[in-house]
């Protein structure tokens, strides 16, 4: 059987979470088996429901002291437990911050294969290959684990989409399991999550985007982006880098570390497209690219690109939006 | 306080892939290779907390002869001393084989922190500091965007989701994965190469059978298209000239 975990935070589930579902639905067509969602801890019994009404055998709950809040010493603990009771052949988790806080120490833990980052699933004459992306995107592998199951697999954040979910005749069962984890041995003490900064600037509501990547090289460059986006009435953001560098304000940045964004039109400029950047910016309708490498992995789900310099590029793009 | 920094030698930015004949794996020879990028925050970091608590940095990395290069410019930059775990299988080994070789190297050294960068710019797995705490039997903590130290115990700033961040206490000997930004770099002093040059580089091998690993890559690809991205040519006036018309009168995106 293949094993979802599921994740949520006070009783609300991260929508990757149904991501994970799709991914596991379409798993099971190739394999036959049958689909269970776990999800551990006290939120866990108010979201049960709700993940109940996909099509899959049944839904499991673990509640324990110990499992709120989250750490990564508990979850392996509980999820060890879990796993011995249920015997899946494959464990399948979105490629969430806190999936890669616990997954490999619970892999490792029980000395099983663990795939990250995967995109899709592949045949294979039924041993399944995961696709995932290598070398920054520049390269994708198929990749078959190795060694007896299960086998862990993360699902890159957007590889599914939710509106492929198949949804059950009737709610799953939804069922306690109960897991033994020794609270005295957790050893990180976790205080509660904050918001560095109020976020002054939201991203998600802007209609155009002009977003600046390593391609700009210096500080003083970002002027001319920064007059792009005026010309085009656009919100200015980047990817990590710029806002490392301090060039532009971490609360202008776009990808997994930042905001999550959707404009219409979304022009990037010297951004080579890193997975980790792309997931914050694919549900963009009209992408751009401008970039001097044309195999820069951006050009694979830009609408129009244009292969050469930023510096004599954008300053013609607003001489041209002015007439 | 004794740090260890796992750090891994990558393909540079500017390479471009040219796969093997058996497109299983790249054609090694033909890459040019750096530092990987998070693991140069997670050396500068370790840096800094020797500074602020003294003590020793240890550079560890796993990987072919190639590697020295990339432990020399951590020497340079200020560590004090390296391990290399050198072997030919370690170039395409998975996060399992990875975290193998280094945690038995470091068993005996009794690392009181151990950094890495929370992933590689090659492979990618985000693995490798996870299963190095398993392995090691210590704490751990991943995404680290400020490290503070106080006797024995460790207090972390750990980076969530959508800007989230959250404090973990944990007791020392512990493992944390860096991420990138949590500070800024410094770059090798000519005195810093000079002095890199008399510093020890332990050579290891690494233990029968760890390169095996637990996944396999059965096919390696350029990858497709998923869009049909139209390259507008052309001059650059004539280019940007085109790309206004069509975000006005196809897509009808600006004004």
């Amino acid at each position: 059987m293949i094993l979802v975990i599921a994740e949520q935070r006070d009783g609300k589930l991260n929508r990757a979470t149904w991501e994970t579902i799709v991914g596991a639905q379409q798993l099971a067509g190739t394999t036959g088996a049958p689909i269970t969602v776990l999800v551990a801890g006290a939120g866990g019994s108010a979201v049960a429901p709700d993940l109940a009404s996909a099509q899959v055998k049944e839904v499991v709950t673990i509640e324990h002291a110990a499992l709120d809040p989250y750490t990564p010493d508990g979850f392996t603990a509980a999820l060890q437990d879990a796993i011995a009771q249920l015997a899946p052949a494959h464990v399948l988790l979105p490629h969430t911050y806190q999936t890669r806080d616990f997954a490999p120490k619970l892999a490792a833990r029980l000395d099983r294969a663990l795939i990250t980052d995967v995109t899709a699933v592949k045949g294979a004459g039924g041993e399944p290959a995961f696709v995932r992306p290598m070398f920054q995107g520049k390269l994708t592998a198929d990749v078959v684990p190795q060694g007896p199951a299960p086998h862990f697999v993360t699902f890159q954040i957007g590889a599914y989409r939710v509106d492929q979910l198949a949804k059950g005749a009737s709610p799953a069962p939804v069922r306690a399991l109960s897991v033994t984890v020794d609270a005295a041995a957790i050893r990180e003490k976790p205080e509660p999550p904050f918001q560095q900064a109020k976020q002054a600037v939201d991203l998600s509501q802007a209609e155009r985007i002009v977003s600046v990547g390593r391609g700009i090289k210096e500080q003083a460059n970002i002027a001319l982006a920064q007059q792009l986006a005026e010309a085009l009435d656009a919100e200015i953001a980047a990817s990590r880098p710029i806002c490392d560098a301090g060039w532009l304000p971490m609360e202008r940045q776009v990808g997994s570390s930042g905001q999550t964004v959707a404009p219409k039109l979304y022009l990037a400029l010297g951004i080579s497209g890193a997975i980790q950047h792309l997931v914050g910016m694919k549900g963009s309708s009209t992408v751009v690219a401008i970039n001097k490498d044309p195999d820069a992995p951006i050009f694979e789900i830009a609408d129009y690109g244009i292969v050469g310099d930023l510096f004599e590029i954008v300053p013609a793009i607003i001489e041209a939006v002015k007439k | 306080m004794k740090i260890a920094v796992c750090i891994k030698q990558v393909p540079t930015r500017e390479w471009h892939p040219r796969l093997n004949d058996d497109k299983t794996w790249i054609r090694d020879q033909d890459a040019s290779f750096e530092m990987n990028e998070p693991d140069a925050y997670a050396l500068e970091e370790a840096l800094r907390l020797k500074e602020k608590h003294s003590g020793e940095v240890v550079v560890c990395s796993a990987g072919p002869a190639r590697v020295a290069q990339v432990i020399r410019e951590a020497l340079a930059r200020g560590a004090d001393r390296a391990i290399h775990v050198e072997g030919d299988g370690l170039a395409s080994a998975d996060a399992f084989a990875t975290s193998g070789a280094l945690a038995a190297a470091m068993q005996d050294e009794n690392f009181d922190l151990v950094l890495t960068g929370l992933q590689s710019d090659d492979q990618g797995f985000a693995q490798v500091g996870v299963i190095l705490a398993e392995k090691l039997g210590r704490p751990h903590a991943t995404i680290i965007m400020e490290v503070q130290a106080d006797g024995g115990t460790l207090r972390v700033k750990r980076e969530l989701e959508g800007g989230w961040f959250q404090w973990v206490a944990m007791p020392l000997p512990a493992v944390l994965t860096i991420q990138s930004g949590i500070n800024q770099l410094r770059y090798a002093t000519l005195k810093g190469i000079m002095a890199a040059k008399k510093k020890e580089i332990k050579k290891v091998s690494p233990p029968a059978g760890v390169s095996a690993g637990k996944q396999k890559i059965v096919s390696l690809y350029v990858p497709e298209k998923g869009k049909k991205t139209q390259i507008i040519g052309g001059s650059p006036a004539e280019a940007a000239k085109e790309l206004v018309r069509k975000l006005r009168e196809e897509v009808r995106v600006i004004a």
